[in-house]
């Protein structure tokens, strides 16, 4: 795929998920009047936090009368694995001095998958900008229209829009898995995440699953295990061969 | 109070994702990391797909999502490009809950 074909295709998906997500801040927006917070403070959240799930658990935590302070632990214990995006951010960006201080603000799932799932270093970094920032701008867009709206707005969930985020997601992963070890890691963090969703907080499920590529990525990959004993020393050699 | 969550929690939110950015490459020259680095966005995606799928709460429950996530996967599998697997995976599942 050329460049301007590439370019294309990757701002075609950022304004879909864009959109997409926007349509979701509609309901958040609805929830956080509903959950006691002023439009201020529902757009303030939007503006400031923009990390979804984080947003969606302090308001239903605020909502439900729990205390402030559980509400914000809680959403910034979600906000930890946009700390693990970052990590693999970092190498694909190569951002420095203030607009790391910007891009950071951008990290979150939609933008990180669409960094790390692009081919070209290029396409990578167009795919984080152009993902973030057409998702900040309407996810603002759309928590203020919800906020002011609330009651008025059709149910996200009639038009389908809580199955267009997983199957964003499983189209964004289906790429990456190239062989026995990435169906295992999908395998058993799909399976952490569902054993554990009944037992913890909602949102740690997905912290928790991602312990299973800690534990993997911490062991050596078969690969270099056979090149240690053959006595090749090729070191990056299987790095570049993953991309 | 609802000021002080808003805020630190935001704070909080924001200082995750500039240190995630901000380790030093010599740590990410690691080769352990390098591959937790590159599984990672894997086992994330996965349990995102369990979560939004099945989560509802704390609780797992089978719903129109299911179907919708289903038709996704045909469509993957039928190599739909990615915002026509993200719409057939949304309109069954207004469908769904339409009929239901």
């Amino acid at each position: 795929m050329d460049w301007a074909d590439e370019r294309r295709a990757v701002l075609r998906d950022a304004l879909g998920i864009g959109v997409a997500t926007g349509a979701y801040a509609l309901s958040f927006g609805a929830l956080g009047t509903a959950a006691g917070l002023s439009v201020t403070q529902t757009c303030a959240t939007s503006v400031l936090m923009f990390t979804g799930a984080s947003q969606y658990a302090l308001v239903g935590i605020l909502g439900a009368g729990g205390s402030p302070l559980a509400g914000a632990a809680t959403a910034v214990l979600l906000g930890a694995r946009n700390a693990l995006y970052g990590l693999r951010l970092s190498q694909v960006l190569g951002v420095r001095g203030g607009w790391r201080l910007v891009a950071a603000q951008l990290v979150l799932d939609e933008s990180s998958a669409m960094a790390v799932g692009r081919a070209s270093p290029l396409g990578a970094r167009l795919g984080f900008w152009a993902t973030g920032l057409a998702v900040y701008l309407l996810w603002n867009l759309g928590t203020l229209l919800g906020a002011l709206g609330a009651q008025a707005l059709p149910d996200p969930r009639a038009l389908g829009l809580d199955a267009a985020a997983p199957a964003a997601f499983l189209a964004l992963m289906a790429p990456r898995l190239t062989g026995r070890e990435p169906w295992l890691v999908a395998s058993a963090a799909g399976l952490v995440a569902m054993a554990s969703v009944p037992l913890v907080p909602a949102g740690v499920p997905v912290l928790l699953a991602a312990l299973v590529a800690v534990v993997a990525g911490a062991r050596p990959s078969r690969a270099a295990r056979r090149e240690e004993r053959r006595g090749a020393s090729a070191p990056g050699r299987r790095e570049e061969a993953r991309r | 109070m609802i000021w002080t969550a808003v805020l630190l929690a935001s704070a909080g939110c924001y200082l995750l994702k500039l240190a995630g950015l901000s380790v030093p490459q010599r740590v990410l020259d690691h080769p352990g990391v390098r591959r937790t680095a590159a599984l990672l966005p894997i086992a994330l995606l996965a349990a995102l797909v369990v979560v939004q799928t099945f989560a509802q709460g704390q609780r797992v429950v089978v719903d129109a999502r299911v179907a919708g996530l289903a038709a996704g996967v045909v469509a993957l599998l039928l190599r739909a490009p990615f915002l026509v697997v993200i719409a057939v995976a949304a309109g069954v599942a207004a469908l769904v809950r339409a009929l239901g």
